[in-house]
């Protein structure tokens, strides 16, 4: 890549910084130039935060119907999965599994909801509801 | 405390070049990735993230950090903690007594990240040089200037969970010994990255870009799971540590400083050729994205021929490459 090919295509996933790349300058040196981002990475980066963001919209609904717990929602709002929560909050992924059911998560004390809420970087009265 | 920031292309590298430098040690980022034979390829279909297997373009994670150690006859000393409390104690009596500190972090609890950028990536390197009232000072090589961070936000990146959880990891040297790169130390660590490329296991160096390329053969282009795929394959590769095509443009510059350092002038040539497979992988990425955003027909058995030939391009390089430092 030569250095006036390097992309300045304004990547808005960057949120307007720029990232060292490196690139060939007209004397075949290879230099750092300052990059405003590629739309290849763009386009990539929104396909992931949009597939983060449509499971926790889904588990919003599921929530809603009354068919799963508001840690559901909570877990994908903040990008994580089932195995990383379980990590996160030391509970095992059964249960973990069992705290994403309504039924499940009413029965969780006020010891173990501030197990998640602190996995999750979140108060936890707002884990019992959603947003 | 007088620090110098300097942009970087990538965390581990760029927090070495740094931290090089602030003890008197003018090694480049590329000097410091070469130097510690960083590029690679690896494809661990049994380690997920975020449910996707991971795919590297660089060694892994401190690799860096600890190949520079027998080049620079230095001595580091890492630190991981059981409790955070005790980890934020160390950080800040380290900081008080004037050491630059080098730190493994969580990508997603840093808040001076872009929104879009935070995944729970758990590698990210980063140095702290200092401390304001609850704010560290903290030179991100990834970021143009130098950034801060609440000392609240910073505990939670440096003690994340999942997978490569830091624990806390901090590092900083204890002595360098060495003030400049040997032309050996040059030819050992090009040696040592030739070998890791054209490794005999099927999950690293140009046998891993097969791998991948048979699991991509076998996907289904109708099925919308391919796609993600795909687009997991490229970002990978370009976006969360500088990636594929990025790596091996670190990599030639490494190799132009190399032809001078060890006196080895063909090495310029191989500058050359790996920057045109740089763009191979650039072209690769385009190709993918293309799909991804579907202006073309989603055909991962056409992603893998492309990434056979970066492999066969690959092979013979490293294969010439070894064959000159020997």
């Amino acid at each position: 890549m030569d250095v006036n090919a390097v992309p300045q295509e304004g990547n808005t996933t960057l949120g307007g910084h720029r990232k060292a790349v490196y690139a060939r300058d007209a004397d075949g040196h290879m230099v750092i130039a300052a990059s405003r981002g590629w739309e290849v990475e763009e386009i990539v980066t929104r396909q992931a935060v949009d597939a983060l963001h449509a499971q926790a919209e889904a588990a919003r609904e599921r929530a809603k119907a009354g068919l799963a717990s508001p840690l559901e929602y909570w877990m994908y709002e903040r990008r994580m999965d089932l195995a990383l929560l379980s990590q996160a909050s030391g509970f095992w992924q059964w249960r973990v599994k069992r705290h994403l059911r309504p039924d499940g998560f009413a029965g969780l004390s006020p010891k173990q909801l501030e197990r998640y809420a602190q996995a999750l970087g979140l108060p936890a009265a707002s884990i019992r509801e959603l947003p | 405390m007088n620090f110098q920031h300097q942009h970087a292309a990538h965390c581990e590298s760029g927090v070495m070049s740094n931290l090089l430098r602030h003890h008197g040690l003018a090694v480049s980022e590329s000097l410091a990735f070469g130097l510690s034979a960083a590029l690679s390829f690896a494809y661990l279909p049994f380690v997920k993230v975020s449910g996707q297997p991971l795919i590297a373009y660089r060694s892994l994670p401190r690799s860096i950090i600890k190949g520079l150690l027998a080049p620079l006859a230095a001595r580091f000393r890492f630190e991981t903690f059981r409790s955070p409390q005790a980890g934020q104690q160390r950080l800040d009596a380290l900081l008080a007594s004037g050491e630059v500190v080098g730190l493994q972090t969580s990508v997603y609890w840093l808040p001076y990240f872009p929104p879009d950028m935070r995944f729970h990536f758990n590698a990210h390197n980063l140095l702290v040089y200092g401390k304001a009232g609850d704010d560290y000072l903290i030179s991100d090589p990834v970021f143009e200037e130098p950034v801060r961070c609440a000392s609240a936000d910073l505990l939670r990146a440096r003690f994340a969970k999942g997978v490569l959880a830091p624990k806390g990891l901090l590092y900083y040297p204890k002595s360098i010994e060495r003030k400049s790169v040997t032309p050996a130390a040059v030819r050992a660590a090009i040696r040592k990255n030739c070998r890791m490329m054209l490794a005999p296991v099927p999950i690293a160096g140009v046998r891993g870009m097969r791998l991948l390329a048979n699991k991509l053969q076998r996907l289904p282009a109708d099925d919308p799971q391919s796609s993600a795929f795909i687009g997991h394959i490229v970002r990978m590769q370009e976006e969360i540590g500088t990636g594929g095509a990025g790596f091996r443009f670190i990599y030639a510059a490494f190799l132009q400083e190399a032809a001078g350092l060890a006196h080895l002038p063909a090495l310029a040539g191989f500058a050359d050729r790996l920057t045109t497979i740089g763009d191979g992988w650039r072209a690769l990425a385009l190709k993918a994205a293309r799909m991804v955003k579907g202006r073309e027909r989603v055909d991962p058995p056409a992603i893998a021929a492309k990434l056979r030939e970066q492999a066969a391009q690959e092979e013979a390089f490293f294969r010439e490459l070894k064959a000159a430092v020997a």
